[in-house]
């Protein structure tokens, strides 16, 4: 072969180079997140599995009803505070909701948003606990 | 025979025009979607029902103490994350004070003594029975609860401004800045968080919701509360007889702003 000295060992350059993104990132592609849980509290206001993957349409679900639907609501309508399984009282709010149990927006609403690469836009507005500051 | 075929035609088209067109156009009429859109005035408002929050504000009581109107509308901005952009052409307000003339343009000004002129008028959003903003928002980010409050869900605000042109008495507002910024000398627009209500973000519309919030947990709204020694500003439902609101526009001479607008505002003012 003509210039085999050359065009080997460029290819294999070539080719690490192209590749490296899968064995640079070898070591870290099995960390997964691991939100900090609330240490006073052992449950949620759903089953863990139900607020891992729809927690999204929870808030949004709270939101209308809150800011539309509260009215004709009396102080303690399950549309304002709810009940988790064990009959622990929460208000659905995200700010004073939420947040009172999983005091830490950084070690839990990003841990997983920023492995997922999702950008929510909730603390545009909400103002996060101050201990996560 | 032409001629007779011909009219026939025409009296036939015609009477199936009529036909077709009349009971949509009656319909329309006896359901009252025609008047529903068009209608206001100066009339009386619709028959009650349910809660209707609405406040009596007793401009005598304001101009005796002329600290009061600031103490209300601080009380109002702390609770409310209200951010302070210190300048005219950037301002959010949710509560403010007006001069009358400016208050009530549609009431005579001529021959008016000089103390109503300098009157401190208290103007907050009127949560109008049929607030014009709620029909020119294109997203429904502004709407009408059934306990008559005009409320915002700052989520849905896209920013177009609708609704600040639709409003008669200007009580909107834009965030041209970022209310969670700083100015050039570091300090925040906001001077200390209320944690427990959200801010705005930047390209929303705020207005007052008649502490919405605070309604749900059985507490007054922050300028009342505020006001309560005083009782310049009387607050409650406007359909309950038996309310203390009630009893205070039973016994007094009230105006309201642009009556002439139709809005039916659920706010009074005792002059």
């Amino acid at each position: 072969m003509y210039g085999k000295g050359r065009i080997i060992p460029a290819l294999i350059i070539f080719l690490g180079l192209m590749t490296s993104p899968i064995w640079l990132q070898l070591g870290n592609a099995s960390k997964t997140p691991k939100p900090e849980k609330p240490k006073d509290y052992t449950e949620c206001v759903e089953p863990t599995q139900y607020m891992r993957e729809t927690h999204m349409l929870l808030l949004n679900q709270w939101r209308d009803d809150i800011l539309r639907e509260d009215a004709d609501m009396e102080r303690n309508d399950p549309k304002r505070v709810g009940h988790t399984a064990n009959g622990t009282a929460y208000v659905r709010s995200l700010q004073n909701g939420c947040m009172n149990c999983h005091t830490s927006k950084k070690k839990f609403c990003d841990e997983c948003h920023e492995y997922a690469a999702v950008k929510p836009y909730c603390w545009d507005c909400h103002i996060q606990p101050k201990e996560a500051m | 025979m032409d001629s007779k075929r011909r009219n026939f035609l025409k009296v036939a088209g015609l009477t199936a025009i009529a036909g077709i067109g009349a009971p949509s156009a009656f319909n329309m009429l006896l359901k009252g979607e025609a008047l529903a859109s068009s209608g206001g005035g100066h009339g009386e408002a619709a028959a009650p029902s349910g809660t209707r929050w609405g406040m009596v504000v007793d401009v005598k009581k304001f101009a005796e103490n002329p600290e009061l109107a600031n103490q209300c509308i601080s009380a109002c901005h702390t609770v409310h994350n209200v951010p302070d952009f210190g300048n005219a052409k950037d301002e959010i307000k949710w509560l403010w004070v007006e001069k009358y003339p400016n208050a009530f343009p549609e009431h005579s000004q001529d021959k008016r003594p000089d103390y109503v002129q300098e009157l401190p008028i208290m103007v907050l959003c009127n949560h109008c029975e049929k607030p014009p903003c709620v029909r020119a928002c294109p997203t429904k980010a502004t709407y009408k609860k059934k306990d008559g409050i005009v409320a915002m869900d700052y989520h849905r605000c896209i920013g177009c401004r609708f609704c600040m042109a639709a409003c008669p008495y200007g009580a909107r507002s834009f965030n041209w800045r970022d209310p969670r910024g700083k100015d050039e000398n570091g300090n925040p627009f906001i001077k200390a968080e209320n944690p427990k209500f959200p801010t705005r973000m930047r390209g929303v519309v705020e207005k007052c919701n008649f502490c919405t919030e605070r309604l749900a947990i059985g507490q007054l709204p922050a300028c009342v509360e505020a006001a309560a020694q005083s009782k310049a500003l009387v607050f409650g439902d406007l359909n309950d007889p038996h309310s203390e609101v009630s009893q205070v526009l039973k016994a007094n001479f009230t105006i309201q702003r642009k009556p002439s607008a139709g809005t039916h505002p659920s706010l009074f003012y005792i002059i």
